[in-house]
């Protein structure tokens, strides 16, 4: 059962941002079931070199936005951390789940 | 007062774009959230923008952002963009000094603690805009420049815009004076077909010769041209140090008025000389004291 508390970081919807384009990223979030944690899929043209990196950056703006319990598709074309930074904060923006303070 | 020869706009939803901005050597990068991102991208520019900043190296580039205008996204852009320590906003769309002291407002609500004052410059784009530009240009605090945007300001009066520029005359001399009655700087349009250097030449020389201290710049090839109008040439500072001798030679012998090669040199011309001689102390060249 989910804690009312938590309710406002909580991803209610599917949300989406950034482009396939070059030195962007593509981010996907979807609500995951209560308790299932953060399940991250990624594609990447530099998936052998910055695989782990790019996770951990995603999962650094996940955890400071207080966000749990979600699905994320990425879809990276050799984005910068900075982009891929922004592209999950609009993409959990747009799926409702603004975050504790609501900025970058 | 800041060197701004060139002002390169950088769509602000443009990744790719916006980490390259700071390697083509312009004075200032303007990341741009206006007219180049499509409304249904507005916040996810602001979240690239507010990171770019936080993170890019624009190397000896200005940080400019545009804002949208207060009507729609501004509010929200200058709440998240201005404790990322922007160096100025580009305010547009400007009609009234009350524009600009209602963006000052929001800006000194975001700003941080001992952060550096964002400064501002207003894009004047329509015929009330230019109207008032004396009174926009007198509004105090944060307020560096005037820039004329004249594809908005023709559109709006009907006019056809022209490679040669007779249409916007009369608000470029508006603009430009009103900007030196204030004290402060004004800059030109920007010159929208990237492939014709000639076209780019003559149109900043225009801008120049009518008394413009820079140039918006929509593409990075524009940089260099504009730089080489701008640039004060090697003739004009031997003028000048000749000028700046001669003034000095005759303080020393009691006067306020000196010659130079027949002609009178007085304090208006010796503040041109001045300028120059700054203009090019800060492109490096050596030059007297």
């Amino acid at each position: 059962m989910m804690v009312a508390a938590d309710k406002e970081e909580e991803v209610r919807k599917i949300g989406q941002a950034g482009t396939l384009e070059s030195n962007d990223v593509m981010i996907t979030v979807v609500p995951g079931k209560a308790g299932s944690g953060v399940f991250i899929e990624l594609t990447s043209i530099v998936k052998d070199q910055y695989g782990d990196a790019i996770r951990r950056t995603l999962l650094d703006v996940v955890a400071e936005q207080g966000s749990r319990d979600l699905y994320i598709t990425v879809a990276d074309r050799g984005a910068l951390d900075c982009t891929i930074r922004a592209r999950l904060l609009t993409a959990l923006t747009r799926a409702g789940a603004v975050g504790k303070k609501g900025v970058v | 007062m800041s060197l701004r020869r060139t002002m390169l706009f950088i769509p602000g939803n443009n990744p790719g774009m916006l980490q390259n901005g700071g390697v083509f050597g312009a004075d200032s990068v303007i990341l741009d959230l206006e007219d180049a991102v499509a409304p249904q991208e507005k916040d996810a520019a602001r979240f690239l923008v507010a990171q770019a900043l936080k993170t890019v190296d624009y190397g000896t580039s200005e940080k400019v952002v545009r804002i949208n205008p207060l009507d729609t996204f501004g509010a929200k852009d200058i709440q998240m963009i201005v404790p990322c320590q922007p160096d100025v906003l580009l305010v547009p769309k400007v009609e009234s000094a009350q524009d600009i002291e209602g963006v000052t407002r929001l800006v000194a609500q975001a700003e941080m603690e001992g952060q550096k004052p964002v400064q501002l410059i207003a894009l004047l784009e329509t015929a009330k805009g230019i109207a008032l530009a004396y009174q926009i240009a007198q509004t105090k605090g944060r307020l560096v420049a005037l820039a004329l945007g004249a594809e908005d300001y023709t559109a709006g009066l009907g006019a056809a815009r022209t490679k040669e520029g007779q249409e916007i005359f009369t608000a470029r001399s508006l603009v430009i004076n009103a900007a030196a009655a204030a004290g402060i700087q004004s800059l030109d349009t920007p010159f929208t077909d990237a492939n014709d250097e000639d076209g780019l030449y003559q149109d900043a020389l225009t801008g120049k010769e009518l008394g413009f201290k820079g140039k918006l710049a929509i593409n990075p090839r524009q940089i260099d041209v504009i730089h080489g109008v701008l640039n004060p040439t090697a003739a004009t500072i031997e003028w000048a140090e000749a000028v700046v001798q001669a003034i000095r030679k005759a303080e020393a012998e009691g006067s306020g008025v000196a010659s130079l090669h027949g002609k009178m040199v007085d304090a208006p011309i010796v503040a041109r000389a001045e300028h120059i001689l700054q203009l090019a102390r800060k492109l490096g060249v050596e030059v007297m004291q």
